[in-house]
């Protein structure tokens, strides 16, 4: 199973390796995750760890969920996602730091890419469009997209323009450079998806 | 300077003084590493540029070698530059030179600041104190 932690996109910097090279990391602010509620397969048909971040205010939380954190005995949170079980150890109530990750580890990052608004299908599809120059007509349009007797109809899932970004992305693979323990920051070599604060989930690969 | 660059400045591992401006002539010694072993070169030219860059700096050293010009850019902080020694101070004007980029032979050149010590000046620069205080004695009189 893998150590997965939800975490906050601080922003970008870089720093020096052993070999004296600079490397450009992102700050992730990671953990301390509580475990809000230990699904079970008896109980709940599957097995899951639900994990809260992001201190709360109590008039910010809705009933429910603050009710249910009160009977715990747990702090306020406001962010919870449900992971997979990678410590049978942990119970209700226990804390997972940063340090469950350490140095040189690969990990995939989790988030929400930046919006780009609507937009055409060459920034949004990386289509060729036309000529700038020499009488060219056609510069930036989408082309034809249902040609003529065949197959005379728009297919399904024609590469269009439209709405970009904020999306749910991927990012395989990325080495972690530095664990700061005490300040509950992980630093990742390169580029992760999202704006600065915004929610990442780091899970091991 | 906001908080990612600060988290990134604190993992420096040594903080190296500027001892430098824009236009001086550098000798940026350069430790490489060759097989496994390591030696230091030395990297002579004037420097062009001085850029911030996440809390650190960086500085981009011009020299023109076989009438080519090179330039490098070396973070101020890296554990690679072994030391910096400056060899000419110039007088400048701006705070990036790009146009010595445009600038060949002879226009190419900058005019050396020269420093004094006051104790070390002749008789010209001691006659400029003097006339300062020629006007107090007025005053007195």
């Amino acid at each position: 199973m893998k150590k997965t932690l939800i975490g906050k996109k601080i922003g970008m910097t870089q720093v020096y390796n052993e070999s004296g090279k600079l490397i450009p990391v992102t700050a992730i602010e990671l953990g301390p995750n509580v475990v809000v509620q230990k699904k079970t397969v008896e109980k709940d048909g599957y097995g899951a760890l639900k994990l809260g971040f992001v201190d709360a205010k109590e008039k910010h939380l809705a009933k429910p969920i603050k009710d249910d954190l009160v009977k715990k005995g747990l702090p306020l949170k406001r962010v919870f996602r449900e992971v997979e079980v990678f410590d049978e150890s942990l119970q209700v109530g226990s804390e997972i730091g940063c340090d469950i990750f350490a140095e040189n580890d690969s990990v995939n990052i989790i988030g929400t890419s930046k919006g780009k608004g609507f937009a055409g299908v060459i920034k949004r599809h990386g289509f060729g469009g036309g000529r700038a120059t020499h009488g060219s007509t056609f510069h930036r349009a989408p082309g034809s997209i249902g040609a003529c007797a065949y197959p005379g109809e728009v297919w399904k899932g024609q590469r269009m323009p439209g709405r970009m970004g904020t999306d749910r992305v991927t990012v395989k693979n990325l080495k972690v450079v530095k664990v700061l323990k005490d300040k509950n920051i992980v630093l990742i070599s390169g580029a992760v998806p999202g704006r600065k604060d915004s929610l990442v989930i780091v899970k091991e690969s | 300077m906001n908080i990612a660059d600060q988290i990134g400045l604190e993992l420096v591992p040594v903080k190296r003084e500027q001892n430098f401006e824009v236009g001086d002539t550098v000798k940026v010694h350069y430790k490489i590493v060759e097989g496994n072993r390591e030696r230091i070169q030395a990297y002579e030219g004037v420097v062009i540029a001085v850029n911030n860059k996440c809390g650190s700096k960086t500085f981009t050293v011009r020299r023109v070698s076989f009438d080519v010009g090179i330039e490098r850019i070396f973070p101020l902080y890296s554990p690679r530059i072994d030391k910096i020694d400056v060899i000419r101070k110039s007088k400048v004007k701006k705070s990036k030179l790009y146009y010595l980029r445009d600038k060949k032979g002879k226009s190419a050149k900058l005019k050396e600041k020269i420093y004094v010590k006051k104790d070390s000046l002749p008789k010209a620069p001691k006659a400029a104190p003097a006339v300062q205080t020629s006007g107090e004695e007025s005053n007195q009189d």
